[in-house]
């Protein structure tokens, strides 16, 4: 719920700099280790744009993968949760480098 | 995350604070550059163009959209109070310690064990993070250090803006010690920086061991794991090298201290990983005003000079 009320600031904030009075669409960028639950947020947003210049918006999301370094390989590597072990070397020592991201990437305005 | 509880925003309440927001803040922000394309205003003639934008959408009775690039981090905002907040820690050397775990860990009855250790050492100050009551801020000032509830209501972690405004009210001492109890809750503070030093997860033996696991966005966020309640162990059937796995999987870099409140054990070990930490932060304060005075003195001879 924060996390709508963000974006919802984050459109706010855009449209009295930019001068546009209607968003019909919203591209987020969702990191798969970000911990966000897509459908949760896609019910939060739904309500909290109600009655604002973004309701009814079609909501994008576009996910991220997961990405990890691995401390015993030295390589980067594709993972699906933090406590993923490494696929290569099957070495717990993995620290998440990618796919933590929650960003608005772009808004389609009227 | 909050997404999936609900917590909302409009409800926090902190002592001695109403917070109605009649005030306004500076809130900086970075946009994109701007995107070039707008609407033409109405002219002398009344005219409105609309054929602007990039996509030239021309056909009648078609209204034309534009795309805004935005790029900005949901969190950037909370982030950007954070910095305020660590920016003002490192000026007056504090050092600050964002406590989390789940309700029932603990925490407060470490804190207060912790106080009374640390009593001759350093100044302590407390924020106190409860969806309601200030039942545990009373706790912490029946020990003699300062301490402000912060009560989010419905919300279910705190936020950097909060805490800068419990900050406001506290007037924390140079070169002390602030412990910040989070909310009890193993999700959602996970992703909220206040401005720490250090996120520090407790868990006490009593929950289960493959916490990590479940929870490992907070795991992941902490650099410290306290494993509480140890004068527990021989009753319970609780494999704390499994634990320190499951968390090290999560977190290779953690690292992990037993303790208990109750009997005393491992405290020594935590009060000197904060007296460590302290003294850093009251270290490079003391750095910073050695340069601040190198720098007026080089500007007074510099002026000196002209005159």
């Amino acid at each position: 719920m924060s996390l709508a009320e963000g974006i919802l600031q984050i459109i706010e904030d855009a449209a009295a700099q930019q001068g546009f009075a209607r968003v019909t669409e919203i591209r987020l960028e969702i990191g798969a280790l970000s911990g966000v639950e897509p459908e949760a947020l896609n019910f939060s947003l739904e309500v909290v744009l109600r009655q604002t210049l973004a309701e009814g918006a079609r909501l994008v999301l576009e996910t991220l993968p997961g990405q990890g370094y691995c401390l015993d390989c030295g390589e980067t590597v594709p993972i699906q949760a933090l406590y993923d072990v490494c696929p290569r070397c099957g070495g717990a020592r993995v620290q998440a480098t990618g796919g933590t991201e929650m960003r608005v990437k772009d808004l389609l305005v009227e | 995350m909050c997404t999936v509880c609900g917590c909302g925003e409009g409800e926090t309440r902190i002592e001695g604070h109403d917070h109605h927001h009649g005030h306004t803040h500076d809130h900086p922000h970075e946009h994109a550059a701007d995107t070039p394309y707008r609407v033409r205003p109405a002219g002398l003639h009344g005219n409105l163009h609309y054929g602007l934008g990039p996509a030239h959408a021309h056909a009648p009775g078609l209204s034309q959209e534009r795309m805004v690039k935005i790029e900005q981090d949901i969190l950037g905002k909370n982030n950007s109070y954070a910095a305020g907040n660590r920016k003002y820690f490192a000026e007056h050397g504090i050092f600050a310690v964002n406590l989390v775990s789940s309700p029932g860990s603990g925490k407060t009855s470490l804190l207060v064990k912790t106080i009374e250790g640390l009593a001759d050492l350093a100044k302590v100050a407390v924020v106190e993070g409860d969806q309601q009551t200030s039942f545990d801020a009373d706790r912490i000032r029946a020990t003699g250090a300062p301490a402000l509830q912060v009560n989010t209501g419905k919300g279910c972690h705190l936020d950097a803006h909060m805490v800068g405004h419990a900050l406001e009210h506290l007037k924390l001492a140079d070169d002390s010690l602030l412990m910040i109890e989070n909310v009890g809750n193993l999700v959602c503070p996970a992703a909220f920086d206040l401005g720490e030093a250090h996120k520090v997860v407790i868990l006490s033996v009593t929950e289960g061991e493959d916490k990590p696991l479940k929870y490992p966005d907070m795991f992941h966020a902490a650099d410290l794991m306290l494993l509480n309640k140890v004068d527990l162990l021989p009753y319970l059937n609780f494999d704390v090298a499994k634990c320190v796995d499951y968390a090290r999987q999560v977190n290779p870099k953690l690292q992990v201290m037993e303790v208990s409140a109750t009997s005393g054990q491992g405290l020594d070990a935590w009060m000197a990983w904060l007296m460590q930490g302290l003294e850093q932060a009251r270290a490079s304060r003391q750095q910073n005003v050695e340069l601040l005075k190198q720098r007026i003195a080089e500007l007074e001879a510099r002026l000196a000079g002209q005159v």
